[in-house]
C-alpha cells in the first residue's frame, strides 16, 4: 500500500508539473495562433473576392444549407467583402464529399451577379502530382467569370467546358461539382445573403 | 567523452533510422521533401533534447514500476510545447507536417533513448545523446527527404535542379516511394560497411 501510494503521488507530482508547463505555453501562444487562423482564412478571402475595402471576414451571414448525418443543420458562413455600401462579391466554403480521398474544402468567391471571381482550394488530401494539381493557378483560373448562365458545369470528359486532369478526373469533378451547388444555394437565396 | 567520436555514433554507427531500425514511421511519412524531412527532424530532435535532460535529471525519483508512464507524459508535454510553438509562429512547416508532429509521441527513437540511456545516465551526457542522436535522426530524414524530392518532383527544398525536360517518378513521393528509397539506401549503407571490414 505504502508503495502503491508513492508510484501514484510521483505520477502525480509529473503529470502536474507538465500540466503547468503546457498551460504557461498554451498562454503565450494562443495569440499567434488564433491570429494565424485569421490570416489564413483572410488570405483565402483576399485572394477570391473582387476588391473590396471593408474586412469581409468580419462582415458575415450564416445560413443554414444542408443537414448533416443526425439531421443538425448545417451552416455557412457567408463572407461579403464591400466597396464603400456596395456589396462587391460574395465569398462562401463548400465542400466536395466525393474526391478521391476524402473531403475537399474549397474557397468560392462570387460577384453579386453570381458570376465566379475566383476559388481557393483550402484543404484536401488528394494524391500529390495528380489530384493535388487542382491546387495550381492555371486550373483554378477557369473558373472565373463562370455563372450558372453561361457555363457547362460538367468537366469536358463528362460533356462540360471545365479541364479535367490527366489521369485525375474524380477530383476536378468533385470540385465543379460543389461549386455549382454552391452557386445553385447563392441564387436561390441571394436576398437573405446580399440583404441580411 | 569527446564530442566528435559522438556525434559520428549519433549520425553513423547507431543512426536511430538507419541501424537501429526505429522512428521508421515518421521517417518513411514525412520524407516525401527535403524540407518537410528536417522539419520533422529538428522538432524530434527538440523533443529528444528535453526529454533525455528531464528524464535523466528525475532519474532516481521515478519507480522503475511506472518509468515508462513518466515518460510518455514528459514525451509528450515536450510534442505539445512544439506542436503549439509551431502552429503559432511557423504555420507553413505545421500544416505540412501535420499529423506527425503529435505522434512524436509514440516516435520509438524518443522512447527508445529515454529508457536506454537517460534514465541510467547524468544530465550532460543524456542531453549530448539527445542531440548527437536527434542529429542522426534529422540526417537521416534529410537524405531521405532529398533523394525522394529529386527522383519524384525533380526539385530540392523546392527549387527545380532537374530542368523541365525531367519527367518526375511520381511514385518515389508517394507512400511505396519512402520503402524504395529506404530499402537503396539501407543497401547501399550495409554495402559501404562491408567494404570497409
Amino acid at each position: 500500500m505504502k508503495e502503491l501510494s508513492r508510484l501514484a503521488l510521483v505520477l502525480t507530482v509529473i503529470t502536474a508539473g507538465a500540466a503547468l508547463l503546457l498551460a504557461m505555453v498554451e498562454s503565450v501562444t494562443r495569440e499567434p495562433i488564433a491570429q494565424q487562423r485569421r490570416l489564413v482564412t483572410l488570405n483565402a478571402l483576399k485572394s477570391v473576392l473582387p476588391p473590396a475595402d471593408n474586412s469581409p471576414d468580419q462582415d458575415t451571414v450564416s445560413l443554414a444549407t444542408g443537414k448533416d448525418k443526425n439531421g443538425e443543420d448545417v451552416e455557412t458562413v457567408f463572407y461579403r467583402g464591400r466597396k464603400g455600401q456596395d456589396i462587391s462579391g460574395i465569398a462562401f466554403k463548400v465542400v466536395a464529399p466525393d474526391g478521391y480521398s476524402g473531403n475537399i474544402y474549397i474557397m468560392v468567391g462570387i460577384d453579386p451577379e453570381g458570376h465566379v471571381s475566383g476559388i481557393e482550394v483550402l484543404q484536401h488530401a488528394e494524391t500529390p502530382g495528380l489530384g493535388a494539381k487542382v491546387e495550381e493557378a492555371w486550373w483554378k483560373d477557369q473558373f472565373k467569370g463562370k455563372g450558372l448562365d453561361n457555363a457547362d458545369w460538367r468537366v469536358k470528359k463528362d460533356g462540360g467546358e471545365f479541364d479535367q486532369i490527366t489521369a485525375a478526373t474524380i477530383t476536378p469533378r468533385a470540385i465543379v461539382g460543389a461549386v455549382r451547388k454552391g452557386l445553385e444555394f447563392f441564387k436561390a437565396h441571394k436576398d437573405e445573403i446580399v440583404g441580411g | 567523452m569527446n564530442f566528435a567520436s559522438e556525434l559520428k555514433r549519433g549520425i553513423w554507427d547507431d543512426n536511430a533510422v538507419f541501424k537501429l531500425g526505429l522512428g521508421l514511421c515518421p521517417a518513411l511519412a514525412v520524407s516525401s521533401s527535403a524540407i518537410n524531412g528536417v522539419g520533422m527532424g529538428l522538432a524530434a530532435t527538440f523533443v529528444l533534447i528535453c526529454s533525455n535532460a528531464v528524464v535523466s535529471s528525475m532519474r532516481k525519483v521515478i519507480p522503475s514500476k511506472v518509468r515508462i508512464p513518466a515518460f510518455i507524459v514528459i514525451i509528450a508535454t515536450f510534442v505539445t510545447v512544439v506542436d503549439l510553438v509551431m502552429a503559432g509562429f511557423l504555420p507553413g512547416l505545421h500544416k505540412a507536417l501535420g499529423i506527425f508532429i503529435p505522434l512524436i509521441v509514440v516516435n520509438c527513437v524518443i522512447l527508445g533513448r529515454a529508457e536506454a540511456f537517460a534514465s541510467k545516465n547524468a544530465i550532460f551526457y543524456s542531453v549530448i545523446d539527445g542531440v548527437v542522436m536527434g542529429l542522426g535522426f534529422t540526417v537521416a530524414l534529410l537524405i531521405l527527404g532529398s533523394v525522394r524530392e529529386i527522383i519524384g518532383n525533380g526539385t530540392i527544398f523546392g527549387a527545380g535542379i532537374l530542368g523541365s525536360a525531367y519527367i518526375p517518378a511520381l511514385l518515389l513521393i508517394l507512400p511505396p516511394g519512402a520503402f524504395f528509397a529506404i530499402g537503396f539506401l539501407l543497401g547501399g549503407m550495409n554495402k559501404l560497411e562491408a567494404r570497409k571490414k
